[in-house]
């Protein structure tokens, strides 16, 4: 008795923190669709109207910002499933002299994140004449040290044996890690590009350094600059729109494929 | 040693050599993008730190430890080291605790699990820079839902975010909404790889479900308990984006952390040298973190 007054106390109580930790999202939807006026409201108590997104839509290039972002993340996860392939091969397939050096280096990139380096980073892509490009926004990226972790992983599992009739029957290197190895390994590929896309989605400070024109700014670039502009101070309906619109893909994206989502966010914590 | 078996060993040796330079054709790529954008980069900041480095200087002048004196005597670099210890207390034990306590919520037979996890997990898959967004207007005075309901409890006006004693713990606050779902799907991971006969054994001897959180649940989750700490620590130290969009530093450097501070002074100062010590001594912080991860795992408990 005891036991379930006290389960149905915790349930209570986890429910109440659960709804807290919506309010910023209910009032973020509440406020886009609500048109503007001099004070904020958690709930609705007006018609829904778009006015706000159409507002937004026409003063920041939303289109060109979003078409940046997709191409920025669809490239990099590309460039990434093939270079941590075939890395992950080498270090997961194969036993060689120089194993372990590979293995601290990926170890140090696994503990210095990008973020920290974004000075030397940035004298290096301006070097190479790449700052203000998509391409530079990419480049520290594209070999990826906790994708090739975790593909190495999957890929030890697979039994030799395989690969060796293979091997028997004429096929490459090459095409034994893409025919056999990659389709084996489809739930580490798909773990890795839910991490890999939400990161490069959401990531701010790198882009934010390496643009300077809205050709090649990405969504959260974008949010950030029309955030900070003196015209938005105090029109928080226009910035909910935008934000909104920013967040909508990868929000819906997990309310529909909720429990993919926590298990490649649990696989990130492999180290 | 007779004829046959020297070439066996010299073919098997040509084979070996064979099969390394293969291995590392294919680590090329990735080997490439690391030593460029995470070796380099990490040896060009140390090496810069000797150096004085300013806006219109051709080539760096060397000066020793300088840079480093300097900073430990400024005053500025002070109150930054400051602010960034208290942003990770304020930061760190919070979604610590929070994420455990709602992976415990999770890992319980309900109907409301599919709310309770999209509810608590949903902030991470947004960008920083969104939640910045929200919370900035959370936090507005008068306007703001935050003070609206502070007004409502009676309490008097607050302006957060240009408050020096309240602008960090408005910031953790936002940090915390954000990232505690983070850390409760490995407090999770942690909670489900505890065998569940002993619980059955626990509750056969009548232990109380206080007592069997203290001496079962908390004892098997240390390894998971090293591991949350070890990144809440990185992700508090890494993150900025909200300081960009929330307060950029105000007031007066009270919300400056050391990553922030680095970015000022390598893209508003451009001063190179000092912002390559400045990332010098984050590495450092850095390294020290996950080697007090490393240390602790050698002797950490094994119940399983």
């Amino acid at each position: 008795m005891k036991r379930r007054i006290n389960s149905m106390l915790l349930s209570g109580f986890s429910g109440l923190v659960s709804l807290l930790w919506l309010i910023p999202l209910v009032w973020l939807c509440t406020t886009a669709f609500t048109p503007p006026e001099y004070s904020m409201h958690l709930l609705p108590h007006t018609m829904p109207s778009l006015s706000n997104f159409k507002y937004v839509l026409d003063i920041i290039p939303f289109w060109r910002y979003f078409i940046n972002t997709v191409e920025i993340v669809i490239l990099t996860f590309g460039i990434q499933f093939i270079t941590v392939s075939m890395a992950a091969y080498a270090l997961g397939a194969m036993r060689f002299r120089g194993e372990k050096i590979m293995f601290l280096l990926i170890f140090i990139q696994l503990t210095i994140p990008n973020d920290v380096l974004i000075l030397a980073n940035y004298k290096t892509l301006a070097a190479m004449r790449l700052t203000d490009t998509k391409l530079g926004i990419m480049l520290p990226y594209l070999g990826s040290a906790f994708g090739t972790f975790l593909v190495r992983q999957s890929f030890k599992t697979i039994p030799v044996s395989l690969s060796e009739a293979a091997r028997i029957d004429g096929c490459s290197t090459w095409s034994i890690i893409w025919r056999i190895y990659v389709p084996c390994s489809k739930p580490a590929f798909v773990s890795m590009g839910l991490m890999s896309v939400s990161y490069h989605w959401n990531n701010y400070l790198w882009p934010m350094v390496v643009t300077s024109s809205v050709e090649n700014r990405p969504l959260t670039v974008g949010l950030a600059i029309f955030a900070k502009s003196k015209e938005s101070g105090t029109q928080w309906f226009y910035v909910c729109a935008a934000t909104l619109m920013i967040i909508a893909p990868l929000v819906i994206g997990f309310f529909i494929f909720q429990r993919k989502f926590i298990n490649s966010f649990i696989s990130s914590g492999i180290k | 040693m007779n004829h046959p078996e020297k070439a066996m060993m010299r073919r098997s040796g040509r084979l070996q050599l064979r099969n390394d330079m293969a291995a590392w054709l294919l680590l090329l790529p990735t080997l490439i993008f690391m030593l460029t954008f995470s070796i380099y980069p990490i040896m060009r900041s140390i090496y810069l730190s000797f150096f004085r480095l300013e806006l219109g200087m051709r080539t760096p002048e060397p000066i020793g430890i300088a840079n480093y004196q300097y900073l430990f005597h400024n005053y500025l670099f002070k109150k930054v080291m400051r602010n960034t210890g208290i942003s990770v207390l304020l930061t760190v034990i919070p979604t610590m605790v929070i994420g455990l306590l709602f992976a415990l919520a999770v890992n319980r037979r309900s109907r409301m699990i599919g709310l309770l996890r999209t509810a608590f997990f949903y902030p991470v898959v947004m960008p920083m820079i969104a939640a910045a967004c929200i919370w900035k207007f959370f936090y507005m005075p008068q306007l703001g839902l935050i003070s609206k309901t502070l007004a409502a409890f009676g309490v008097g006006e607050q302006n957060f975010l240009s408050s020096r004693s309240l602008v960090l713990p408005a910031l953790a606050v936002v940090y915390i909404w954000k990232d505690s779902g983070y850390l409760m799907v490995f407090w999770l991971s942690g909670l489900q790889g505890i065998d569940q006969q002993l619980y059955e054994a626990a509750e056969i001897d009548g232990a109380s479900s206080v007592r069997t959180f203290f001496s079962i649940t908390l004892p098997l989750l240390m390894p998971t308990f090293l591991f949350v700490s070890t990144m809440a620590l990185t992700n508090s130290l890494k993150l900025v984006d909200h300081i960009m969009v929330m307060t950029e530093g105000a007031p007066s450097n009270g919300s400056t952390t050391l990553l922030y501070y680095i970015y000022l002074n390598a893209f508003n100062n451009f001063d190179q040298g000092i912002a390559s010590t400045l990332t010098t001594i984050m590495l450092v912080i850095m390294v020290a973190v996950t080697m007090l991860q490393y240390l602790s795992t050698d002797n950490r408990i094994h119940y399983n």
